[in-house]
Order: structure tokens, then C-alpha cells, then sequence
């Protein structure tokens, strides 16, 4: 069913929200829009029934723009708004769009306890390795020695690998793409909205604005450049050694494991406390 | 303390009618984290809530189980936390985020000693002002303060009718004595009750604007999934729900906030008198120091001093149109805290030269008793 991307924005953008949006040109956020959006559609999904949650920063714009269940949360929090989302109303989607720092520095806790709890959420963690709307601070992600608003003698912390982390704690679907691998990008959406679980997908992007500047990494078209060369896929990962990894990343499907649902394991939790009998 | 709770006599510890309370008023949804002194109303909800089709959830920190029942209460469903004062402080950047977003909650603090890890677990009233300013910007919320079993069961249920009418937070200060004091307690039938829902849209979706104020100023609220595909955010909005830095909406925006609470003023404030008719001294407390206070107060007229006792229910907004005929009646008050003295503050702001205002405070863990108010209130 071949459709217009014209046809998909019409379809899911809020025709009452005033554009432009605040994303910088060339910024990695719009084409992770276009993908949750693509997988959305594919999918089929009743726009009534998708809940849409954010953090803060530049991510955290993105359900305003989008003509869902839109929640803009606190700073790290969506995943536990979400939380409550899910567990009130079980027969919503809902997804949740969060930044290196929002998911894995503020939010690091409740990203690894939501993993750990595995409700049947689907996380999009946009991984542009620095805080954008504050200015270019270093993040979690934000490689050693690498030069931000507050490492300009060099970074001296350790990245966060966001999938790994996601796959310790335990989440039942765990992928990777970034946001020059854009049609990588809809399936894995669009995989981890029908996973029956907490599914996390990295997608690594650029601020070629905040990031890519201080780091002589280019302009936008650069650094997506640099995501065809510096990647591989889940299938040449396997032939290749440790040494021949270094500097790279993998993409594609990392982790998929059936796991017992939080929102099924309680409707049994309420059987075994006497639900409907009549007894308080 | 688990079976059948309504319609006959029991003995029951305050965090217990807190639990039962709640679910009276039509909370299926709790979120928490243990604490102590609140923890026995997170493990009395752990087993009633399921069977009532409802859902307990422990979260990994405070934060999160703010964050959760505000997601609960826009999937439609009435949530609750509880916690003390460690806890609270944790959640006071979410309970904004309530406040801004207009999402009713209740929050339930079970006030231990503080500062910081403080005194686990003395009594203490010392998160007053917390409740009331704890998190940043101006914004509306509502404080009630419980003083017994009873009040536990009762002010829970008009703590989530208030927070479901003005869809704002409403924060229930209970303390350590209250807590876990056991009384015998007859609930009220379910028949009995009083139970408000939020207003819910009736116009269809593209003509529903999420954040326009009734006349009360109180915008109806649709829940996610109700086909009314709105936005939520903490960023100052416009009636859309959409963030904007117009002026004049950001002035709307405050505007309607505050005065959805003051138009509501004589809904939400509560007080309640004790031989206040002919006082000429009276003692203005709350919590669990009112129960003492009564004592002393009769104590007093046994002794022919005409004294009365004005007890705060609502503590924010400040009862004032309830407090400034007693200062004007007697020749002065006194205003006895476990804390340093965060509501004779209060008292103290709305007197205008009326009375003397008396402070007695206790700080170092220990109950304020009926004797120590007697002997300040012969000395008044």
C-alpha cells in the first residue's frame, strides 16, 4: 500500500498546532518523526489509541506536534508517566520518545526500572551524544575526551552504551539504528511497538549544531555520513573480531526475548486477591 | 483490618483509614515507595486495590510514583501516593507539574522530624510550608490536615472530591501520631457518601479546548483514549494545551490557576470551632495537636477561663475569613506546632493588630501534650 509521505503527515500532524517546530535544519529528530510516524501508519494503529510521552529537550518537543494522546513530561520522568498511562489503561500504545541525558542521566533509574518492570511499552531514545537545547553540555553518551560546553579540556567520562544498558536490566526487545539508516529506522519502530514487552530502539543522531561543531564532525550531511561508515549490522558484527568493533556500532535487531507482561501478570495478581467477589 | 471495612465498628490505625478512604472516594491507582511512617497504607492498597479491579505499584523512588499517578489520573483513573517528608520533597517537582497541568491527585505526607533524614520516626509537623510552596512558581494547591482516625477516612474522601473538582493536587498532611494511632472507628456506608468525579467534555473533540476554564475556571478533562486527542504539558500553555510565550495567554494561563482556587474558596476551606461562642482565649491548631489542645481547652473552662479552640482542616488556602473573627473576638491566641512555628506564621500574617498571637513550639520530637497547652493557656 504504497502512500505519500505527504499523505502521512497530513494524516498524523496536528492540523491545530501553529508550525515551525523548534528543531534546528538538519536536525536528526524530524527524521526519527517521519519514522515513528511511517511504523505508525504501517502498523495501523487508531490515532485515539496511541498515547505519545516526552521528557525535556529537543526530543521532548515531539508529541506536541503529533495528533495523539500527547504527553510532555518532566525532565526523565516520561517512563514513569507512562507507567501510569499503561497500567491505568492497558489497551493504549504508548511510546516514549526520550534524549541521552533525559533517558540515561536524570532519567537513568526509571529507564532500568522500566526495563526491569517490562510493561508493554516501546522507548525511542534519540542519542545525539550532548544536551542540544541547554547549549552542548556533555551527556552520558558524550564520548571520553570529546569537546563540550563543559569539557573543553576534554571529556573525561565513560559513554553509556544505551541498547547494552537497556539489554542488563532486562528489556524484552532491544535494537539500534540511527537516523541515516532511516528505513532500518520504521522497522524497528515499527518491530517494537508489536512487541509484547519494553522494547527500547537507540537511534543514534546528529546535533551537528551543539556536537558535531565543537568536534570537527561537519555539518548535518556529515555526520549522517559518518553513520554509514561507522556502523554495522547485527549479521557483520558476528564475523568480526573485538579489535575490528572498536570505534563502531552495531545496528539492527540486538535483543528480542519473550518475557511474563507486567499488565498480564497483574490481572492474575488480581484473580489471586478475589477480584469481583465481592469483598473489599 | 482487611475484611469488610464499611458499616460496622473497628479499630483502625489512621494510615489504614487513609487506605479505606481512599478507595471509598474512588482511587483505583496507587503508586509509592516505602517509607516510613506512611508504609502500612501502600501495603494495606497492595491488597485491596486488585480486588477491586484496581492497581498497586511500587515504584523506584518517589519521583516515579508522582510521575506514575499523574499518568494514571490522565488514563482517566483516580491515583493516589503517599509518603514523608524525604518522599515529599522528592515529588514536589511532579506535584508542579500537577499543579501546571491541572491533573487531580491526592498526595498523602506522613510527617516524621526533618530536616533531611531526620527523625525516623518522631512526629512532626514540620511540612507545612513544603506543602504549600514546596515546589517552585506560583501555583495552586490545597492542604488539608488530619487529626484523627476518623478524619483520616473522611478528609481522604473530600480530598479527592476537591482535587477531582478544582483538578488540582491535594496534598493530605497526616503526622506519625495520627498515623498510627488505632481508634474505634465507624465507617460510613458507600450510600453515604458524597463522591465528585471530574467534569468529563460533552462537546465533540474538534471542538473541545482542553485548558478554557468553565465559570469556575475549571476546564473539563478528557482521559487518554477518550477520543479527544489533546496535549499535556508542564510548559505554561495556551487553552489548547499548547506551550506558548504570548503574554497575554501566559497571563491567562497564571490567572486562571489561582483563581479557579479563590473562586473555590468557600468549598475548600474548612475549620472546625470548640466552645469558640463566648472565648475570650483560644488555641488555633491542627493535626494531631488539636486533639490535645481539646483537652486543655476543657481543662481550662473546668478551671473558669473561657477559652475555645478554632481547629484548621484546610490549612492552604489559609482559612482566614475563618480565622479573623476568632482574633478579633479574643484578647489573644495561641498557636501550638510541632514545628518552629509554620502556620502561627499564617495566623500571624492575617492578624491585624486584632490579638496577641502566642506561639508554643516543640521541635525535639516529642507529642505536644494537654498539659503543657493548659499551662500556656491559664498563663494567656
Amino acid at each position: 500500500m504504497p502512500v505519500s509521505a505527504q499523505a502521512i503527515r497530513h494524516e498524523y500532524l496536528r492540523h491545530n498546532k501553529k508550525f515551525p517546530h523548534v528543531w534546528c535544519p538538519g536536525c536528526g529528530n524530524g527524521i526519527v518523526m517521519a519514522a515513528l510516524l511511517r511504523a505508525i501508519y504501517r502498523i495501523g494503529l487508531n490515532k485515539d489509541e496511541v498515547v505519545l510521552a516526552s521528557g525535556i529537550g529537543c526530543s521532548g518537543r515531539m508529541p506536541t506536534y503529533l495528533d495523539f494522546n500527547t504527553l510532555h513530561a518532566t525532565h526523565g520522568r516520561a517512563l514513569t508517566f507512562a507507567t501510569g498511562v499503561k497500567l491505568a489503561n492497558p489497551a493504549l500504545h504508548v511510546v516514549v520518545i526520550m534524549g541521552d541525558g533525559d533517558a540515561t542521566a536524570i532519567g537513568g533509574n526509571h529507564f532500568i526500572h522500566a526495563a526491569r518492570r517490562n510493561l508493554n511499552l516501546t522507548a525511542i531514545i534519540i542519542n545525539n551524544s550532548i544536551y542540544g537545547m541547554t547549549g552542548g553540555q556533555y551527556s552520558p553518551t558524550t564520548p571520553f575526551g570529546a569537546q563540550s560546553t563543559t569539557s573543553v579540556y576534554g571529556h573525561i567520562e565513560h559513554a553509556f552504551s544505551i541498547a547494552e544498558l537497556a539489554m542488563t536490566a532486562g528489556a524484552a526487545f532491544v535494537a539500534r539504528s540511527t537516523v541515516y539508516h532511516a528505513e532500518l529506522l520504521d522497522n524497528l519502530i515499527e518491530l517494537g511497538i508489536q512487541k509484547q514487552g519494553f522494547s527500547v530502539i537507540e537511534v543514534i543522531s546528529n546535533c551537528h549544531v551543539q556536537y558535531g561543531r565543537r568536534n570537527q564532525l561537519g555539518d548535518a550531511v556529515e555526520m549522517l555520513k559518518g553513520f554509514k561508515k561507522d556502523t554495522v549490522t547485527v549479521a557483520r558484527a558476528a564475523k568480526l573480531s573485538p579489535e575490528e568493533l572498536e570505534g563502531t556500532a552495531t545496528i539492527g535487531v540486538l535483543a528480542d526475548r519473550q518475557l511474563p507482561i507486567s499488565t498480564e501478570e497483574y490481572e492474575k495478581v488480581r484473580q489471586r486477591a478475589g477480584k469481583g467477589k465481592g469483598k473489599v | 483490618m482487611i475484611s469488610d471495612p464499611l458499616n460496622k465498628r473497628q479499630l483502625l490505625q489512621g494510615n489504614e483509614a487513609i487506605a479505606h478512604g481512599a478507595l471509598a472516594a474512588g482511587c483505583r491507582f496507587f503508586a509509592g515507595y516505602p517509607i516510613t511512617p506512611a508504609s502500612e497504607i501502600s501495603e494495606l492498597l497492595s491488597i485491596l486495590l486488585p480486588r477491586v479491579d484496581g492497581t498497586f505499584i511500587q515504584m523506584e523512588d518517589e519521583i516515579a510514583s508522582m510521575g506514575a499517578i499523574i499518568g494514571a489520573s490522565l488514563a482517566g483513573v483516580k491515583s493516589m501516593t503517599a509518603t514523608s517528608g524525604p518522599g515529599f520533597a522528592l515529588m514536589q517537582e511532579n506535584i508542579g507539574y500537577a499543579c501546571a497541568a491541572e491533573v487531580p491527585c491526592v498526595v498523602v505526607d506522613v510527617m516524621r522530624g526533618g530536616p533531611s533524614t531526620g527523625l525516623p520516626t518522631s512526629p512532626s509537623q514540620g511540612d507545612v510550608q513544603m506543602a504549600r510552596w514546596g515546589t517552585h512558581g506560583d501555583h495552586p494547591i490545597i492542604v488539608l490536615a488530619v487529626s484523627s482516625v476518623n478524619d483520616c477516612f473522611t478528609l481522604t474522601v473530600k480530598a479527592f472530591n476537591l482535587s477531582e473538582r478544582f483538578r488540582v493536587p491535594v496534598i493530605i498532611l497526616s503526622d506519625e501520631i495520627v498515623a498510627h494511632t488505632r481508634e474505634c472507628v465507624q465507617l460510613p456506608e458507600p450510600s453515604e457518601l458524597h463522591i465528585l468525579n471530574r467534569l468529563r467534555p460533552s462537546v465533540p473533540p474538534d471542538w473541545y479546548k482542553p485548558y478554557e476554564g468553565d465559570n469556575r475556571g475549571v476546564p473539563a478533562m478528557a482521559a487518554f483514549g477518550d477520543g479527544y486527542r489533546h496535549h499535556v504539558t508542564g510548559l505554561v500553555h495556551d487553552e489548547m494545551g499548547f506551550p506558548t510565550e504570548k503574554p497575554h495567554e501566559i497571563l491567562n494561563f497564571q490567572q486562571r490557576l489561582t483563581q479557579k482556587i479563590t473562586r473555590g474558596f468557600p468549598e475548600i476551606m474548612m475549620t472546625k470551632g470548640y466552645l469558640l461562642s463566648d472565648a475570650e482565649v483560644c488555641v488555633i491548631a491542627y493535626g494531631s495537636v488539636a486533639r490535645s489542645a481539646m483537652r486543655a481547652v476543657e481543662e481550662a473552662r473546668q478551671q473558669g477561663i473561657r477559652a475555645g479552640m478554632l481547629q484548621l482542616i484546610t490549612l492552604f488556602p489559609f482559612p482566614r475569613s475563618q480565622v479573623v473573627p476568632v482574633l478579633k473576638q479574643c484578647r489573644a491566641v495561641l498557636v501550638p506546632e510541632m514545628n518552629m512555628g509554620q502556620i502561627s506564621r499564617e495566623v500571624q500574617r492575617v492578624n491585624q493588630n486584632y490579638c496577641a498571637v502566642v506561639k508554643h513550639n516543640r521541635v525535639d520530637g516529642q507529642f505536644i501534650t494537654p498539659d503543657e497547652l493548659f499551662a500556656r493557656l491559664i498563663k494567656l
